[in-house]
């Protein structure tokens, strides 16, 4: 596998939102395709979402998320998309350069003609739930432990409460029940469940793990580990209720109280984000204010399935593609000017074979060294002549102009590029 | 007249059902907008079932662990003797999605398959 300098479209990310970027922005025509994702594999976070339940909407089927990441992995692998694995985006500009730091590759720099942000999300941590007590070892988000009993094999406690009702947190209820360690008690600080129903069906009431709404950590207890978490109920204003408190033994609390957009390249490439979803405003097409740059899924705002983060996906590198083919489409209209023999340099450096039919074009330029005696300058294409002057001298303080005329449009149309020579007329 | 109340499962949305049972028969299902929550509903009411979705060993591969899945419900009250059944497994890389695991499951004619590709390690 080799790496270009210049690709259609870049998807920074290879989870649900990533893929379908990938695959559609593709199959709307855009040539290069490029994933680049910080993992040693494909598919994201799903990989470690091994309970079923996705799918339904686009296959119609119950599936895991593995199996639905499979699928997308297939697709995308059978439509020629380049994956760059192990690979981390160090900086995006809003000129869409990206630097890359990559174990295989090492350092690199790539230029795409749109980018699809797709780097998701990542969970709160304790700091952002501000949780009073010590900091012992036992805290993990749901995620990570999600990530060390489905994919790596360790155990990360035997005696759990998990703080916040989000989908993660039930999920890694039932995961960890399944694996033989007990869960005390689920509490959620709000009234309501904040992930969805179907999990607490499946999740914590068929295994009798209750539910305490309107609950929270007081206090973690346990210097080098967790031995005990301090509940508390709270009133409406999220206030302790004094009286309400019960010491829960447990060695590990688990943290599943939401998510927040990862959005750190966003940033760094000016694209501006919304306060609310913490992830950047876009218009229909999920192009951000940045033009070329799209983002999707839940780097743009949290969802709660994946089928719909990967219907964003699809239309980001659709409309990712037709950005990318515009821009080409435009870069075709022009051809380089390229210095030749004894000419230094030549500006413009570039010229727009339209604008040449419009009215004349004056190149300028410098030579490389001083001829005293008559010369020749001439732009010529690869295989063809355009123009052909004479002067007396040339001499690299004097600067040299040579017009280009709407009627020699026809000869510029048959080159790719445009080659200025000035050389004595002894050596024609 | 007995009622019964469940959140169905069979898609994200969570519908509340009522299932009004006469003795063991159901005789009405409210609540739910699909046909897939009628047919919930009545199970769930009789014989509850559910996927189950865990992890096998396997060896050689680019991760420790498998995850695989019963390929359609099983019964609620079998889960646990199903998961002991994965949990004596242990398989070698390379495995494809899909892959039957164990098949026939504890004679529930449901099939344990592999839910992703796992390459072998290099």
């Amino acid at each position: 596998m080799s790496i270009k300098k210049m690709y259609d479209v870049v998807v920074i990310g290879s989870g649900p939102g990533g893929l379908a970027a990938a695959i559609d922005a593709k199959k709307a025509g855009a040539e290069d395709v490029l994933v680049v994702e910080r993992d040693v594999e494909v598919g994201g976070i799903l990989l470690q979402c091994i309970h079923n339940g996705f799918g339904l909407q686009t296959f119609k089927e119950d599936l895991p998320g593995p199996e639905y990441a499979q699928r997308f992995i297939n697709e995308a692998k059978s439509l020629g998309i380049t994956f760059l694995l192990d690979t981390m985006v160090m900086d995006v500009t809003p000129t869409r350069k990206l630097y890359l730091s990559s174990r295989n590759f090492g350092y690199m720099e790539v230029d795409a003609r749109a980018i699809v942000l797709a780097m998701g999300c990542r969970e709160r941590t304790r700091p952002q739930v501000r949780i009073p007590g010590y900091r012992p070892n036992g805290v993990f988000t749901a995620g990570t432990a999600q990530r060390w009993v489905n994919v790596e094999g360790y155990m990360p406690g035997n005696k759990f409460v998990i703080l916040g009702s989000g989908d993660i947190g039930m999920i890694m209820a039932r995961r960890l029940t399944f694996e033989g360690a007990h869960v005390e008690r689920v509490l959620e600080i709000q009234s309501y469940l904040s992930g969805l129903s179907r999990n607490y069906v499946q999740c914590l009431d068929d295994w009798g793990i209750p539910l305490q709404l309107n609950y929270t950590v007081k206090k973690i207890i346990g210097k080098n580990r967790v031995e005990a978490i301090e509940s508390v109920a709270v009133d409406s204003k999220w206030n302790y209720i004094p009286g309400t408190e019960e010491i829960i033994p447990c060695d590990t609390l688990l943290l599943s109280v939401g998510l927040i957009p990862e959005n750190e390249l966003s940033k760094k490439a000016g694209v501006k984000l919304d306060p609310v979803t913490g992830g950047p405003f876009v218009d229909e097409h999920f192009q951000t204010n940045v033009p070329g740059i799209f983002a999707a899924g839940n780097v743009v705002h949290v969802y709660d399935l994946v089928d719909y983060v990967s219907m964003a996906g699809s239309e980001a590198g659709k409309s990712a593609a037709e950005f990318a083919l515009a821009e080409k489409a435009r870069e075709a209209r022009y051809i380089p000017l390229v210095p030749g023999k004894n000419v230094r340099y030549i500006v413009p450096h570039k010229l727009d074979k339209k604008a040449l039919e419009q009215g004349d074009i004056s190149l300028q330029m410098r030579v490389t060294k001083p001829i005293e005696e008559d010369v020749w300058l001439e732009v010529r294409g690869d295989d063809n002549s355009i123009v052909k002057r004479s002067e007396r001298y040339v001499r690299p303080g004097e600067m040299v102009t040579i017009v280009l005329k709407p009627r020699m449009a026809a000869e510029v149309e048959k080159t790719g590029r445009l080659i200025v020579d000035i050389y004595p007329k002894s050596e024609a | 007249m007995e009622e019964k109340n469940y959140i169905c499962t069979a898609c994200p949305m969570g519908c509340k059902l009522i299932v009004r049972m006469e003795g063991d028969e159901v005789v009405k299902i409210l609540g739910n907008r699909c046909k897939k929550g009628e047919t919930y509903g009545r199970q769930e009411a009789i014989a509850p079932q559910r996927m189950v979705a865990s992890t096998v060993k396997i060896a050689n591969g680019i991760h420790p662990l498998l995850p695989v899945y019963t390929k359609g419900s099983i019964p609620k009250r079998k889960i646990r003797e199903v998961l002991d059944k994965i949990r004596a497994v242990e398989v070698t890389a390379p495995v494809k999605a899909e892959d039957v695991i164990i098949a026939n499951v504890i004679g529930t004619g449901v099939d344990v398959i592999a839910s992703r590709d796992m390459p072998a390690k290099n």
